[in-house]
């Protein structure tokens, strides 16, 4: 992976700016679906597709391409906008999302659109299945990174646990583990449906390698994915803070946003903020 | 009489038959498939040794995952071997996988149509002392409303082992249905095994009803066919080993030709064998039916003959079923 030089990293802004566009513009148009998760998450998403993955957008089969689980499918919408930014299908099919004979199902459904590495939505089962993932590839003695995004509210599932004990009795290194720690979920603030703090004691007395980083700073996360890729022994989990609803300020925090989409004048306004920041980056 | 044309085994009516668990077929159909199939894994929920995984894993550790008592982890990690290409085997008891892990199956095997091959053990109440909490008597009922999946139930321990090695030769998700005491063979290697196809095991002159049997209630089901003939009471009786899919030829050309059915399962009569051919029944030649099977009810402790006997799914039950629904005809 290349040094991220400023205009490097000032183009993953900009994509990144993009994709939140093209989420509101599609959460708008599908009229549900989630809001808060997709736009917190969208720089992580850019970062990987846009610098940290080796994949192949017109060959997204290809055997040694690194893969990305998305194991909290309701956040799709940024892996589907993120996806078509970077070639996989074209952008004007985003507004399909949600609606009959759409490719772009509510949760992610791998045989429906190429480039998707599992199915998703219940949640709990994205760290088992990037586990069997691994473990196909060390039996096949590939080389690549299998990466696993999992959201907070996921780690009240008993089947979360199951398989971090498994990655870490199996010595797992190149299962690098992102959680979207944000902090809400549906019923409210995490720490006052279920607390899960601390989750880097946890996960370090489990035997993983643990970082944690600010998930809304792209330079910072590549960096810790970085660091990851040097642990020899030991699954790593980048506890990644986010910002649900991060680029437009009404939806920021705010774990109302957790599962709704925006009315049209609420997009309209989302946009308005989001184009604002455009221009400032391009100045 | 026992089919000719089936090969079946000749010793099956003598006192001293050979016993042996239908869920040894699927230790020895594993161990097969590891020398003839590289990509064929195995993994086990703590309880290796009870559904013959260890017979596996001693011989490819490498390929065998223990990932202790987490039925929803083993699933859905053998979902993910199942994207790169690997043909796992996952094992456990039925109640606790496809029980307790339905949901990530459903999510992960079923909908992905994912090549996973679940081996559910102790099914039945002939899992006997451990008690209702162990006796799978509902899975082929939740298992067979899955869209994708096949469900196999072999009758004895050689086609546990024909199913085991089938079930890798065909591409996406396949249950395998086993129970745990000593039964009697009824197969031998020569008899055909095909994967959707109902054999008839027992054949007769201008036959009366159809017994239509899964698993090792086939046995009884031969059993009481042998005495009914002595009764002058011709049946024929059928191998389901495939419940889904259905054989609903076979079904079909049965229902011309006897015009009346009797299903035996050690399931519940909702939604197992019974509930399968009814479907098919109702909706394309209706027919008399008698369901023999567990009656909407969780069993007990006991032992297998004894809990066979209370809860009315044995040689008896299925003769009573039978002359009950031959007098329904008229």
């Amino acid at each position: 992976m290349a040094d991220l030089a400023p205009e490097k990293l000032k183009d993953l802004e900009l994509k990144a700016n993009k994709i939140r566009q093209l989420i509101i513009e599609m959460l708008v148009e599908a009229e549900s679906g989630h809001s808060a998760g997709p736009l917190g998450m969208t720089d992580i998403f850019t970062a990987f597709y846009f610098h940290i993955l080796n994949h192949n957008p017109k060959n997204p089969n290809f055997s040694d391409r690194d893969r990305l689980v998305l194991s909290n499918g309701h956040i799709c919408p940024v892996q589907y906008a993120t996806m078509a930014l970077s070639g996989y299908f074209p952008i004007e099919e985003l507004k399909t999302l949600r609606k009959i004979n759409s490719r772009l199902q509510g949760h992610p459904h791998r045989a429906s659109l190429p480039g998707l590495e599992t199915t998703s939505g219940p949640l709990g089962e994205g760290l088992s299945q990037a586990i069997g993932i691994t473990l196909a590839r060390n039996l096949d003695k590939k080389n690549y990174y299998v990466y696993c995004l999992t959201s907070d509210g996921e780690h009240e599932e008993g089947n979360t646990w199951e398989a971090v004990m498994f990655a870490a009795k199996n010595k797992l290194n190149n299962l690098i583990q992102v959680i979207d720690r944000n902090y809400i979920q549906i019923d409210g603030n995490t720490e006052n449906v279920m607390p899960l703090d601390s989750l880097k004691a946890k996960y370090e007395s489990f035997n993983w390698n643990a970082i944690e980083v600010q998930g809304n700073d792209i330079k910072s996360f590549i960096e810790a994915i970085e660091k990851a890729k040097l642990e020899p022994n030991k699954p790593t989990i980048i506890i990644a803070k986010t910002i649900p609803g991060k680029g437009v300020s009404f939806m920021e925090n705010d774990y109302h946003w957790h599962g709704k989409p925006p009315s049209k004048e609420e997009a309209e306004k989302a946009l308005s903020e989001l184009k604002i920041e455009e221009e400032k980056l391009n100045a | 009489m026992l089919n000719p044309d089936l090969k079946l085994n000749s010793k099956l009516f003598d006192e001293d038959v050979e016993i042996k668990p239908i869920r040894a077929g699927y230790g020895e159909g594993l161990l097969e498939l590891g020398e003839k199939n590289p990509n064929v894994i195995a993994l086990c929920a703590d309880l290796t040794e009870s559904t013959y995984a260890h017979l596996f894993a001693q011989k490819y550790p490498e390929r065998f995952f223990q990932v202790g008592v987490a039925e929803q982890n083993m699933a859905a990690i053998a979902a993910g071997l199942a994207i790169s290409g690997k043909i796992p085997f996952i094992s456990s008891y039925a109640t606790f996988s496809p029980g307790k892990n339905w949901e990530t199956i459903r999510t992960t095997v079923a909908y992905d149509r994912s090549n996973v091959k679940i081996a559910g053990h102790h099914a039945g109440i002939m899992t006997g002392q451990d008690g209702a909490t162990h006796q799978a008597t509902e899975d082929i009922a939740s298992v067979r409303s899955w869209p994708n999946i096949k469900i196999l139930v072999p009758c004895d321990s050689v086609e546990g082992k024909k199913a085991t090695i089938k079930a890798s030769e065909i591409v996406g998700p396949v249950y395998l249905r086993f129970s745990r005491d000593k039964t009697p063979i009824i197969t031998t290697a020569e008899t055909q095994f095909e994967i959707g196809k109902i054999q008839t095991f027992w054949t007769s002159e201008k036959p009366a009803a159809t017994i239509f049997a899964t698993g090792y209630i086939l046995y009884y089901a031969l059993l009481a066919a042998k005495e009914l003939e002595v009764e002058n009471i011709n049946v024929l009786v059928a191998n389901v080993s495939t419940i889904k899919p259905l054989d609903e030829n076979a079904v079909f050309s049965l229902a011309k030709q006897t015009k009346a059915f009797v299903t035996a399962e050690d399931h519940q009569v909702i939604g197992g064998l019974g509930g399968a051919i009814a479907e098919y029944v109702v909706k394309n030649i209706p027919l008399p039916m008698e369901f023999v099977g567990l009656q909407d009810t969780f069993a007990e402790s006991g032992t297998p003959k004894e809990l066979i006997e209370k809860y009315k799914m044995g040689k008896n039950d299925i003769k009573a079923a039978v002359k009950k629904v031959i007098q329904r005809k008229s």
